[in-house]
């Protein structure tokens, strides 16, 4: 299988940083601030790849860094260290040395992004479907007839009514911002899907038809996911394999089926059978 | 003038450095050059960018034509042109397009086409047209230098969905050379196509933002638009379908100004630039004009 996105050692620090700040922080010493200068080790040393059409999750309480590994790598932020590759018809682009245009243009033509909060990944000023034009835009499609048609299809494709398109994302209820927000990352059949605690904050019901259609998308498509949650009912799901995450690290990493059911650190352990 | 005062009332520095500005503006077409806007005897949004371009730029012998909505009468016009001929002395007005060599104007573009001997100078209040989309100046610099005007489009989109067409009337987003999209200031739609392949250098400037940017003779300015709802002019047709003409000199090929007649309460419609109606009224028959 192709590998579509590697990373190695990726670390964030919020903070001035000192020489203890790895040393002093993780799982063993059970916190992520440095004693010392009292800087947040956010990630460290974070690695994993993921291939073509896999789902990976990662699982973790909050603050264990799953998020802000995935915003690294959507550009939200800025890693303190590490490498990423991703790979995409045949070219390689390492990550981290683009310059801030590149990654630009990078995010906007490979990856979509799905976050929680719907304010972050939609325009509230604009209709449902100018969001997804938007997306369209940027990626030069310049007729109209064809983006109402794609924006249609797309809306359609996530069970939002297109009678609707012309509305405010504002007047839609949860769910249906969630799913307005898959379709919007979805616009440009991106290669990489980024999914951050997509289901968090809504009903079962809900949870149940978003996740139906991200597995539906993914056998589809064949589109690689990552898939970021606190929810081991999402990982068992969606995810083909899985990373555990406690203070910043990752703990435990292996197929889905052999985390949920044998578990090897004590942390995931404790995490499975809470859920139990 | 009163003795000691330079002429064209900036100093010689600040005239020097507007002028390395506008060249920087010409090669670098539709680019948003920073200068430092020198104060002015007259309020910021008067047209002090305008007029700054215009007393940095004009020399004794020149002739200069200074009009404000098409008009030379205006109240705008006629105070900018009494003190450009106040602190310039040597210069020469005219209210004629033809006889004019550097134009200074608000909101339109002379119906007559300019000639490569002949530039042009506009005054503009907002210079970014991305400033509706967004806020912050250094994202705006961001999706200018990465021609990233997706935002802006969407703006088109949602007026297309709302009400079945574009419903921008000036200050038309207008990409030059293929990259940047300035805000041609406030001139109407009609007046947009002007800009593509001039014969005449376009300057525009504005006091207040303290930007100048350019559109050089023969380039390209093409008006944001999708490939299947294109950009159009104001059409000035009345219900019957018909276009109107001007009620005073016949011409139907200028772009047209609405009066109330007072006596009669009808909609009059008349030629908005003074001296090319002037013209077609000497003429006696309208030839054609930059839309005939």
């Amino acid at each position: 299988m192709d590998k579509v996105l590697s990373v190695e050692a990726l670390s964030k620090r919020y903070g001035k940083g000192c020489q203890h700040c790895f040393a002093l922080t993780g799982p063993a010493f059970d916190t992520n601030i440095c004693p010392e200068c009292g800087s947040v080790v956010a990630a460290h040393e974070v690695s994993f790849d993921l291939h073509q059409g896999e789902i990976l999750g990662i699982m973790g309480e909050s603050g264990s860094g799953k998020s802000t590994a995935v915003k690294c790598l959507y550009f939200d932020q800025i890693p303190t260290g590490g490498r990423a590759v991703f790979n995409d018809q045949g070219e390689s682009f390492s990550l981290f040395e683009l310059n801030a245009a590149q990654q630009r243009r990078l995010a906007s033509r490979c990856f979509g992004m799905v976050y929680q909060n719907p304010h972050l990944g939609l325009n509230f000023d604009i209709s449902a479907g100018g969001n997804i034009a938007e997306r369209l835009l940027m990626a030069r499609v310049d007729n109209y007839a064809d983006i109402r048609r794609r924006a249609t299809s797309l809306l359609e494709r996530t069970e939002v009514m297109s009678e609707r398109m012309d509305e405010l994302p504002r007047n839609f209820s949860g769910g249906m911002q969630q799913r307005v927000q898959i379709a919007k990352a979805l616009a440009i059949n991106p290669p990489l899907l980024l999914l951050d605690e997509v289901t968090t904050g809504l009903d079962l019901s809900v949870q149940a038809a978003i996740l139906d259609l991200i597995l539906e998308i993914q056998q589809q498509s064949r589109t690689s996911m990552i898939v970021v949650t606190h929810d081991l009912g999402v990982i068992r799901l969606l995810a083909d394999r899985t990373l555990v995450m406690k203070h910043g690290r990752v703990v435990e990493t292996g197929l889905t089926d052999q985390i949920l059911e044998d578990p090897q650190h004590a942390y995931t352990q404790r995490l499975v059978a809470s859920a139990l | 003038m009163s003795a000691g005062m330079q002429f064209g009332f900036l100093d010689e520095y600040a005239k020097r450095e507007i002028r390395r500005a506008s060249l920087k503006a010409v090669a670098i077409p539709g680019y948003q050059v920073p200068y430092s806007s020198r104060e002015m005897p007259m309020g910021r949004g008067f047209g002090t960018g305008g007029l700054q371009l215009t007393l940095s730029l004009i020399g004794p012998g020149e002739m200069l034509k200074v009009i404000d909505q098409g008009s030379d009468d205006s109240v705008n016009a006629v105070n900018l042109r009494a003190f450009i001929e106040m602190t310039c002395p040597g210069i020469e007005t005219t209210t004629s397009t033809v006889e004019a060599e550097l134009i200074q104007s608000r909101h339109r573009i002379p119906e007559r086409p300019l000639r490569e001997d002949q530039f042009l100078v506009l005054q503009v209040p907002y210079p970014d047209p991305l400033v509706i989309v967004e806020s912050s100046e250094e994202k705006r610099k961001m999706l200018h230098g990465e021609a990233d005007y997706s935002r802006l489009l969407v703006k088109l989109y949602e007026d297309i969905v709302k009400f079945n067409e574009i419903t921008i009337s000036h200050r038309y987003p207008t990409r030059i050379a293929d990259h940047y999209v300035i805000d041609p200031s406030p001139i109407p739609r009609w007046d947009v196509p002007k800009l593509d392949q001039s014969p005449a250098l376009v300057l525009l400037g504005a006091g207040r933002e303290k930007k100048i940017y350019a559109v050089p003779p023969y380039t390209k300015a093409e008006p944001i638009a999708f490939e299947d709802v294109p950009f159009r002019v104001e059409d000035f047709y009345d219900q019957k379908g018909q276009r109107r003409a001007c009620a005073r000199c016949g011409c139907r090929n200028s772009f047209l100004d609405e009066y109330v007649d007072s006596t009669t309460g009808e909609l009059v419609y008349r030629c908005s630039d003074s001296d090319w109606c002037d013209e077609q009224l000497l003429i006696g028959d309208a030839p054609e004009a930059a839309h005939g």
